[in-house]
């Protein structure tokens, strides 16, 4: 079987298309690693790009309500940044499978109306609910730091044209919050694509062996008994994406300090922090 | 462990919670919370090394030493850890294996890797076979502090050699100057002044290190999450102690603890990062000698 065959059989494995039984054995070679693991990746790509999506919004709102000077707004603000950056990522998954499983089976009863329960508790719902919740309060601590930095100047420039309201913020304390923001947002945006590892490794079950790259690159290591090709394997992908990241990123940063001067923009730096 | 616990059938209310929070098994329970402890204890110190190690190597004069540095501090940026965490025991247990098999039984012909199976010779198993069952967890725990030392290594490494390079240039030349040699400027300039750069730096790593511990269930130790879910599932009549699907409790429990924990961490790393900055030329300095004066 050639290696453009294998691709067509497992290129899609992970979302159900294509052959249905994992390879096994002697049908294990580096193609079938390489295929498997990369059809996983698409898992991972699922996980990071939606919960950052959906975070960037939640985490703004966040921000602000951590920022505002109403105890009603910014004490919930900062219980669920306190909660969420203050334990691990892998015990949130789980009390949240195990809180998630509780649900009744049947649906729930709201006046006559019955909303389905069943699908809450598999991987692209509920873990995806999960990794929304995490990279918002890692994110918006990351703008509350970058809200208060907001140098005084352009608070003022904004009150001195008249600017007020949703206009002063959308068009002055916004951007500015961003463009500062933006490294170190990065560095989360990195951080949440790697801690989409963590997913399958949970109580969330990979249904029909549809997991993520490393899910796969696991399946591998466990057949093989071998763990120096597969984990290297997954590695380079997450190589890839990173670099991905870093550079769709730093396309934004470009655009956001597009008004300074060459010398002045800052450069994004990737430092570690990860880990939930 | 009561004398009234003896038959917990009769027990009601909190009676029967009493008895059913002491038996044999909770207090497992409660003793890999201590695990998580140790873990924490052994790895700190040991990752601080590694990554002290991988920053001075990154600054080495000798460049095959610089590459090696540069590839250790550079390797957890792109890499989940996750990954480092399954590959480092099973790789290091089949090195060890290897080794041992190359130096037990010299005579032994048959190839290691046959298909998809790692033979080495009877002897050179490791943990032995015939070992205590207390020598078996430990091996798996010794592996897994390996792979923990490696990874957060890496990571201290980033944060030092940082903190070596914001290290102000104007120190060093000042101890050149006074005619230190290059060893005498690092050991008696650049390390202590490195340590308030490179504290806030550290004081994240030590919390993300406490948030990485429930991991140690993916290496299969018994540690808290494996006894949160074990405990936890539904018991039924034919336990002593029947009760529905307390999971959630257990885990909730765990969750509290972790707070508990990066809670504590962080006012005493405040407190420490106050103590490290007195005196110093940094805006944190300042602020102490204002205060003071």
């Amino acid at each position: 079987m050639s290696c453009l065959d294998t691709i067509a059989d497992y290129g899609l494995r992970s979302i159900g298309i294509g052959e249905r039984v994992l390879p096994r054995g002697d049908g294990i070679g580096l193609c079938e690693q390489f295929t498997l693991i990369g059809s996983g990746l698409i898992w991972n790509v699922y996980f990071g790009a939606l919960a950052l999506l959906f975070g960037f919004v939640f985490a703004t709102a966040l921000a602000l309500a951590k920022a505002s000077p109403r105890a009603a707004l910014r004490k919930p603000a900062e219980w669920f940044v306190f909660v969420f950056r203050g334990s691990p990522l892998f015990i949130q998954f789980f009390v949240t499978y195990e809180a998630l499983v509780l649900l009744p089976q049947g649906g729930l009863h709201l006046g006559g109306l019955t909303i389905p329960t069943g699908w809450v508790t598999s991987a692209w719902s509920g873990a995806l609910f999960v990794l929304f919740l995490n990279t918002s309060a890692y994110a918006a601590e990351i703008f509350y730091g970058a809200l208060r930095a907001v140098p005084k100047g352009d608070l003022e420039a904004a009150d001195a044209y008249g600017l007020t309201g949703w206009a002063r913020f959308r068009r002055v304390v916004w951007p500015t919050m961003l463009r500062l923001a933006w490294p170190a947002y990065t560095n989360e945006a990195i951080f949440l694509f790697h801690a989409t590892t963590l997913v399958f490794f949970s109580s969330f079950p990979a249904y029909q062996q549809r997991g993520d790259a490393l899910y796969y690159a696991k399946y591998f290591a466990d057949k093989t008994f071998d763990p120096f090709i597969p984990y290297p394997i997954a590695a380079f992908y997450f190589v890839l994406v990173t670099l991905t990241i870093i550079g769709i990123f730093g396309v934004i940063n470009r655009r956001l300090n597009r008004h300074l001067p060459q010398a002045a923009r800052p450069r994004l730096r990737i430092r570690p922090q990860l880990i939930r | 462990m009561f004398l009234s616990c003896a038959d917990p059938s009769a027990l009601s209310g909190l009676n029967w919670l009493i008895c059913y929070l002491t038996t044999d098994k909770q207090l497992m329970f409660y003793g890999s919370f201590l695990v998580v402890l140790l873990l924490l204890v052994v790895v700190a110190p040991v990752a601080l090394a590694f990554g002290f190690g991988g920053a001075l190597a990154a600054r080495s004069g000798f460049w095959p030493l610089r590459m090696l540095g540069k590839t250790y501090t550079a390797m957890v940026r792109g890499i989940p850890d996750v990954i480092f965490f399954l590959f480092v025991p099973i790789a290091l247990d089949q090195g060890l294996e290897y080794m041992r098999h190359k130096v037990l039984c010299p005579d032994w012909t048959a190839p290691i890797r046959q298909g998809n199976d790692f033979l080495v010779c009877p002897a050179a198993k490791l943990p032995p076979t015939d070992a205590s069952p207390f020598y078996q967890e430990s091996y798996g725990f010794v592996l897994a502090v390996i792979a923990f030392a490696i990874v957060f290594g890496a990571f201290a490494a980033n944060v030092i050699s940082g903190a070596m390079n914001a290290v102000p240039r104007a120190q060093l030349e000042t101890a050149e100057a006074y005619g230190m040699t290059p060893g005498q400027v690092r050991r008696r300039v650049l390390i202590p002044q490195m340590w308030t750069y490179a504290l806030p730096g550290l004081s994240n790593l030590w919390m993300i290190l406490i948030k990485a511990t429930p991991l140690l269930y993916m290496l299969g130790i018994e540690d808290i999450v494996y006894w949160a879910r074990e405990l936890g599932a539904t018991k039924s009549k034919i336990y002593a102690y029947p009760h529905p699907d307390w999971r959630l409790w257990y885990f909730l429990g765990l969750l509290v603890f972790y707070l508990l924990l990066t809670r504590v961490s962080e006012v005493v790393l405040k407190r420490l990062s106050a103590r490290l900055a007195r005196g110093q030329a940094t805006m944190a300095g300042e602020a102490l000698r204002k205060v003071g004066a």
